[in-house]
């Protein structure tokens, strides 16, 4: 909170990261031709859409969001998406990872995961929505390689991330410009920390979908995560079903989203369990970048979030 | 911990060379103040074991690309994010090889506070001048020597006293502001994050305990005057918004310094108007005021043409505008160097204009200070250029205003930034590296 002294005003933490993203967004927006947000209904995404509309308050949020719909989604999470869109106005694009599977294009993996078969779609939605300015919810605190990749991070028309080869970011100086075909990749959450997320969550009132909240839920335990049992997911041979109180860190496609168990029903009941948290959050709950140390690199490097 | 005890939050960077441990002190410093999570330990010590090594190697946690894991080195600048209960650290970890200026610039451009460490068996070396030179040059508000290894030497007391004197020399011959030495030892944690036992003869702070208690820049830009360049004009004009909106017309940006309240008067460049701040909204919400690092849109009691690129400041003292930039650049490009007539886009604060490079007025000597001539600058060098723009800038001297006194310069063609830029103005009296790349200086051939 402001606090006044006899002189200046300190900012909180969360005033300072608010006020950089807004400040990203509208610098990014300004220049951009035809920007697009990234949204998946996980939190990240959802702070993202929030600031942005505190960004160009009164007025809407002046760009779509784009949903890469990997057809393994959590069914609340899909209702909460339809009910965001509709009360801020704004318009949404879907590009259906089923539809790839369907007509060939891609092919589903061995192990069911649909993670890594988002980058086409993604790609090819950026190409035809004409996106020259690409709005990601991906935090640096997550992991290594997204602490090395800039707030404004350029991409070629295949969409690869070189990181040898990034811009110098300096002071709050955004450079957007890059050649046709080319496009930027726009993080604004960039500084922000998962406690700061959460902090911000609590104190903002942000409504998320249910499932980061405790739940009963029918569950299994697989590679030391809580995995939920339904569509996508079946108990194999000395697997059994159990009914556990959990939640979700992250969201993402149903068959490699773990869960966790925790009792805590509300914005502040989490922050308080994140705070003491021994495990990051994606360490926690993420299978796809258990592959290996530089599996997010690798799918960076192929166009991916 | 609640919220409010994370009230503040210090940007940090920092800068060494080569194999001096930065990566290993970064390290040290998340792990012993705890910010090591239990997986991320056990993925680093699973590969420590893999290489045969005996303990956790804690530049792994750092270097996270493929290449730096293969080549044990670091590539690029990484963000890392740590707390204690005093505070809320972002720390910029530049590595210190090939595009040594360009990655210290770019961690320092945003520090309050440059962390350069030094080898105490190896000394000063040419690079922990660059970083020192780069420091001063950014106006980087406090800076820090660690001087690393001193588990390496019998006699670390004595070679520690002997660097410090060099140290506090060259720092004063560059004009850094505020220079604090430390004696560590980034491998065992000696003055890292606990005051060390094995070090008697130096009675100073930790290096976390200094970091925790340096003051926070933002009150010095409140300081200042009033400026906001408008990053772009919000009209809702939407028949569907309530009837209040119909007519707001905002411009909004972040507050580069000073503060604003409401009823208050300022000036508009380049219009050339002086008008009334009618309404203030913060983040979404009215205020009564506001002041720099926040984000606002103001509404002005007067209809006056307004775009992005504009600036709305305190009618006292605002910038006129130029059409000539004098200014001292750091070279970042390594696909191209700097040429006199060379066509560039200049960037400063919301506003690009196309530019001409009229001069090269000098390049930096690392090793004497002085200014020197050439045709070019190449990767890294830091000197002094004239630049011509196609439209007027309001800029304000870098010593005084980081924010209207920083631009970039930007390939027309291929959009790569190609320099970090500060403004200069002979005069004001500027000591320091910046004084000896003054127009006038002495030892300037033109």
């Amino acid at each position: 909170m402001t606090t006044t002294t006899s002189e200046s005003v300190t900012l909180s933490q969360l005033q300072r990261l608010e006020a950089e993203s807004i400040h990203i967004f509208r610098e990014t927006a300004s220049e951009g031709e035809r920007p697009v947000l990234l949204f998946s209904g996980g939190k990240d995404s959802v702070v993202m859409l929030h600031l942005a509309a505190k960004a160009f308050w009164p007025a809407p949020i002046p760009f779509p969001v784009l949903h890469v719909d990997t057809g393994h989604n959590f069914p609340e999470v899909l209702e909460f998406r339809d009910r965001t869109v509709e009360r801020l106005k704004i318009r949404l694009e879907v590009a259906k990872v089923q539809d790839y599977i369907d007509d060939g294009r891609l092919a589903e993996r061995p192990d069911g995961t649909r993670n890594q078969l988002q980058t086409v779609p993604l790609l090819d939605a950026i190409t035809e929505g004409k996106h020259d300015v690409v709005y990601g919810g991906a935090r640096r605190d997550e992991e290594k390689a997204r602490a090395k990749e800039r707030i404004i991070s350029l991409r070629d028309e295949f969409g690869q991330w070189d990181p040898r080869n990034q811009r110098p970011e300096l002071w709050s100086l955004y450079n957007t410009r890059h050649r046709p075909g080319e496009h930027v990749r726009v993080f604004p959450l960039s500084n922000w920390t998962e406690l700061d997320i959460w902090s911000y969550i609590t104190e903002q009132g942000i409504d998320l979908p249910p499932l980061y909240y405790a739940h009963e839920r029918d569950v299994i335990s697989r590679d030391g995560m809580w995995l939920a049992v339904g569509e996508y997911v079946s108990p194999r041979e000395n697997e059994t079903v159990e009914q556990r109180t959990v939640r979700y860190r992250t969201v993402g496609d149903m068959s490699c989203t773990g869960a966790v168990e925790s009792p805590a029903t509300t914005a502040e009941e989490v922050l308080a369990e994140v705070m003491t948290s021994t495990l990051t959050e994606r360490g926690a709950t993420r299978a796809d970048d258990r592959v290996s140390e530089a599996a997010m690199e690798d799918r960076k490097r192929e166009g991916y979030f | 911990m609640s919220t409010e005890n994370r009230a503040s939050l210090l940007r940090i960077a920092t800068a060494g060379s080569v194999d001096d441990g930065k990566s290993t002190l970064v390290g040290r410093l998340l792990h012993d103040t705890k910010n090591i999570l239990v997986d991320q330990l056990d993925a680093i010590e699973r590969v420590s074991q893999s290489r045969g090594l005996d303990a956790a190697d804690l530049a792994l946690l750092t270097d996270g690309l493929r290449a730096e894991r293969e080549q044990g080195i670091t590539i690029d600048v990484a963000y890392r994010y740590f707390a204690t209960p005093a505070r809320s650290f972002i720390l910029a970890d530049c590595p210190g090889h090939v595009q040594y200026t360009r990655n210290t610039v770019t961690g320092a451009s945003t520090a309050d506070a440059l962390i350069v460490l030094v080898d105490i068996t190896h000394g000063i070396m040419e690079q922990t001048r660059r970083h020192l030179a780069v420091g001063a040059l950014l106006g980087v508000p406090h800076l820090i020597v660690a001087v690393n290894k001193i588990d390496l030497l019998p006699d670390a007391e004595e070679a520690f006293r002997e660097l410090s004197g060099q140290l506090h020399e060259l720092a004063d011959e560059l004009g850094v502001l505020d220079l604090r030495i430390i004696p560590v030892s980034a491998l065992r944690g000696d003055n890292v994050v606990e005051a060390s036992q094995d070090t008697p003869w130096y009675d100073g702070p930790s290096l976390l305990s200094w970091l925790e208690n340096l003051p926070d820049s933002s009150e010095l830009t409140q300081a200042e005057r009033f400026a906001l360049p408008v990053q772009c004009v919000i009209r809702p004009q939407s028949a569907a918004l309530s009837p209040e909106f119909v007519d707001y017309r905002g411009y909004a940006g972040q507050i580069a310094s000073g503060s604003v309240a409401v009823g208050d008067k300022v000036a508009v460049q380049p219009a050339g108007r002086t008008t009334t701040v009618e309404r203030i909204d913060v983040a979404g919400a009215p205020a009564e005021y506001a002041v720099a690092g926040q984000s606002v849109t103001l509404t002005l009691a007067d209809q006056i043409d307004i775009t992005r690129g504009d600036l709305i400041a305190e009618p006292a003292g605002a910038p006129s505008g130029t059409k000539s930039v004098e200014a001292v650049v750091c070279w970042l490009d390594d696909e191209k160097p700097l040429r006199e007539g060379q066509r560039v886009l200049l960037k400063h604060t919301t506003r690009v204009v196309r530019g001409i490079v009229g001069s090269l007025d000098g390049r930096l000597n690392l090793e004497s200070l002085a200014a020197e001539s050439v045709e070019s600058f190449e990767l890294n060098d830091i000197g002094r250029v004239t630049v011509r723009v196609a439209e007027p800038l309001f800029t304000t001297a870098y010593t005084q205003s980081h924010a209207l006194g920083s631009f970039l310069l930007i390939d027309p063609q291929s959009g790569r930034t190609q320099a970090a830029g500060m403004v200069q103005d002979d005069s004001v009296n500027t000591p320091g590296v910046l004084g000896n790349l003054r127009a006038d200086a002495g030892e300037w051939a033109i």
